[in-house]
């Protein structure tokens, strides 16, 4: 904690607190006709993302027992959503397929590695009483895919609605999505346009159940692909002028850049002052802080979630509460993290704080959701303590507390990115330099900003599905869990 | 048809059928019979892998695939004689020729209205009728069947076991109890601890034999 900066710098906290709650009883609803496009096109990209992700992690999830594919999949899920549009902007420009592909990329990652969980836990006696020589697909078919078909379904549907959250914040950095109206209105001072459209979202997800039917989901994906497809304008010469010049270390361009021949040079002693420098100045400042903020985060969430998901458990607490607390950590899980630090960073000014209450309370609610519905799974016993606080430590929080744990550590790679990508609101974490080597057009810093990011992200991940395989909890139960 | 000379087979050191010679001719209809643990599975698979493509088999699991329905499981039994498309078709959308071959078999076994359920919803016994309407779609010369009708009440089974005996040309069952007419098979070969005790025809098999056999 004395490491982080959590100040509250902020002209007028209380005055501006005053404003957004204005705004948020008064939802200009007028407004919502002007965002129309932009809530459309949080759908289509949404969509269109998640369809290419699930047909790319299928296929990589068949040949993710190969080290290679798994290390690639690492690496791309580590690199968040907003990241991966930042390294196409230059390429394709402001538009539809740079917003698709920054979420379909890292989902891909992502669905390999779950599918292929789902798959290495399908049962193999069916298979044994299908006749011998029938087709690799047809055994496919009627072996393993009825098995896994109800788990498939139900993280790809979790992960819709992660990808309609990352759709959202794309808007930030200057997509057409929901997020640049958001950040529009919020840096104007317009809270009702702002909370509009934040009711709109909530309306949005809530609504999910009533019209995403199974059915639909080919049409709805067509549609996307046709409407994405549309934008779709690749500049050649962009993608080559950036894969082959913009990224590589200055050192090797400045000569050629000087006398305008664009020759390429080896210098070895000025890359490694390059690399030195940015290490020294970027990485290891950006690395630790977005440690801290990281550990600060998982802390407390893991307090936050003790102290809440008993407001949801049916044997610690009475119906009304019951319900009321469900709907508050319906706002907070469904609110993304991004959102929630840029409207507590316009509270409170920039500083750690914004960050930490933002990852931990929208995790928190995530966890606590998941936890109480463990908790809910204990049948009660007659004879179960009388007291609350004693039915509390004694009965019910010795028996979630491993899945607790489980899903805490499972969760810390997510914060570590979220983190790390928090920067770009301001904060010093690794966000913040590749932020800020993104817009002084240093395209070769920001790449290796954006390497180590991944690099840690994976170290993370490594450790904490260490630490999840001795705790022992599927990963069956994650992805059940996950679709909070 | 299967000829096994001297066949040993093992579990990691543990031997679990030892120095088996056995010859079976087309069209004999055999009952294995043994306490558990005697090989009577390993033998029936032994034979499943001499004859693959022609043999049907009703595996003691059943083997069968829960999130599908009763008609599903049992048209798998012929996925390597239809196309990938046709299969695919099929999961998709029941074909009308197939929901007749299939309810019709599912009528013999007298769970006709239980076509389109989930198999998971099913009982034991329906589960190994299901198992056994499998092996009739499949067809094939030879059916195996690992005691395929254990979790079948009594008078059900003596229907089903002459459905299975009458249907394919050559038949070896296992069976869990011998208080089914053993009669009504030629031939009567009794396992114990890996080794055959006894290779008899059905009408020699003594009490005595059986004692044998069953003692502990």
């Amino acid at each position: 904690m004395m490491a982080a900066d959590l100040e509250i710098i902020s002209l007028n906290p209380i005055n501006e607190f005053a404003a957004m709650t204005k705004g948020a009883v008064t939802p200009d609803f007028k407004a919502l006709y002007l965002f129309r496009s932009a809530l459309l096109n949080t759908l289509l990209f949404a969509f269109s993302g998640t369809a290419l992700g699930v047909a790319g992690g299928t296929v990589l999830a068949f040949f993710f027992h190969r080290t290679p594919v798994r290390l690639v999949c690492s690496f791309v899920r580590s690199i968040h959503e907003i990241f991966w549009a930042f390294l196409f902007l230059p390429m394709i420009g402001l538009n539809a397929i740079c917003g698709v592909l920054a979420i379909a990329i890292p989902y891909a990652g992502i669905f390999a590695k779950v599918y292929a969980e789902i798959l290495q836990e399908t049962n193999p006696r069916p298979l044994d009483g299908l006749p011998p020589n029938s087709s690799k697909l047809s055994r496919f078919f009627y072996g393993v895919m009825p098995q896994i078909y109800p788990e498939i379904r139900h993280y790809t549907s979790y992960r819709f609605e992660c990808a309609l959250r990352s759709s959202a914040v794309l808007g930030f950095i200057g997509l057409p999505t929901l997020g640049y109206h958001l950040e529009t209105a919020f840096r104007e001072g317009l809270y009702s346009q702002a909370s509009v459209l934040l009711y709109a979202f909530f309306l949005l997800i809530a609504s999910l159940r009533f019209w995403l039917k199974e059915k639909l989901v080919p049409v709805y994906v067509l549609i996307s692909l046709a409407f994405i497809s549309k934008e779709l304008n690749f500049s050649m010469t962009n993608m080559i002028q950036f894969l082959t010049w913009d990224i590589l270390p200055w050192p090797m361009r400045r000569e050629g850049f000087l006398d305008g021949t664009n020759q390429l040079a080896f210098p070895v002693s000025q890359l490694w002052i390059w690399f030195k420098t940015i290490f020294q100045e970027e990485v290891l400042p950006g690395c630790w802080n977005t440690l801290v903020l990281t550990q600060i985060a998982l802390a407390l969430t893991g307090l936050l979630t003790l102290l809440s998901f008993p407001s949801r458990t049916r044997s610690l607490a009475g119906p009304v509460v019951r319900r009321f607390s469900d709907w508050i950590l319906i706002v907070w899980r469904t609110t993304p993290e991004y959102i929630l630090a840029y409207v507590f960073l316009q509270l409170w000014g920039p500083s750690m704080l914004p960050a930490v209450v933002a990852i931990s309370f929208h995790n928190g609610a995530i966890l606590a959701h998941i936890t109480s519905g463990q908790a809910n799974l204990i049948p009660m016993q007659i004879d179960a303590a009388k007291g609350r606080i004693n039915r509390y430590f004694y009965y019910v929080l010795p028996r979630v507390y491993s899945s607790f744990l489980a899903f805490l550590f499972y969760r810390w790679e997510v914060m570590m990115r979220e983190s790390a990508i928090l920067g770009v609101l301001g904060i010093f974490t690794l966000g913040f330099y590749i932020d800020s080597a993104f817009s002084e057009n240093k395209m070769d810093k920001a790449l290796l900003l954006i390497l180590f990011t991944a690099l840690l992200n994976m170290i993370i991940d490594s450790i904490s599905q260490r630490i999840r395989s001795k705790i022992k909890v599927s990963t069956k139960l994650v992805a059940v869990g996950g679709a909070a | 048809m299967f000829h096994l000379k001297n066949v040993t087979i093992a579990y990691s050191g543990q031997p679990v059928l030892q120095e088996i010679n056995l010859q079976i001719k087309r069209g004999e209809k055999i009952a294995l019979i043994g306490p558990s643990g005697s090989g009577k599975t390993t033998l029936l698979r032994r034979l499943y892998e001499m004859e693959p493509q022609h043999s049907a088999l009703v595996h003691q699991h059943h083997a069968l695939v829960d999130a599908l329905s009763v008609f599903h499981n049992i048209y798998s039994g012929r996925l390597d004689q239809r196309s990938t498309f046709t299969n695919i078709l099929n999961l998709v959308k029941p074909q009308k020729e197939e929901v007749t071959t299939i309810s019709n078999l599912l009528k013999q076994l007298g769970m006709a209205e239980k076509i389109f359920e989930k198999t998971a919803a099913l009982s034991g016994g329906q589960r190994q009728r299901v198992a056994v309407a499998r092996a009739l779609y499949r067809q094939g010369s030879v059916l195996l069947g690992d005691e395929p009708v254990s979790s079948i009440d009594p008078h059900q089974a003596e229907t089903v076991l002459n459905l299975l005996r009458n249907s394919f040309q050559t038949v070896i069952l296992s069976l869990h109890t011998v208080h089914l007419s053993l009669e009504s098979f030629g031939r009567i070969v009794g396992l114990r601890n890996g080794r055959i005790l006894f290779d008899l025809p059905g009408n020699e098999v003594q009490n005595s034999h059986l004692t044998r056999l069953y003692q502990t």
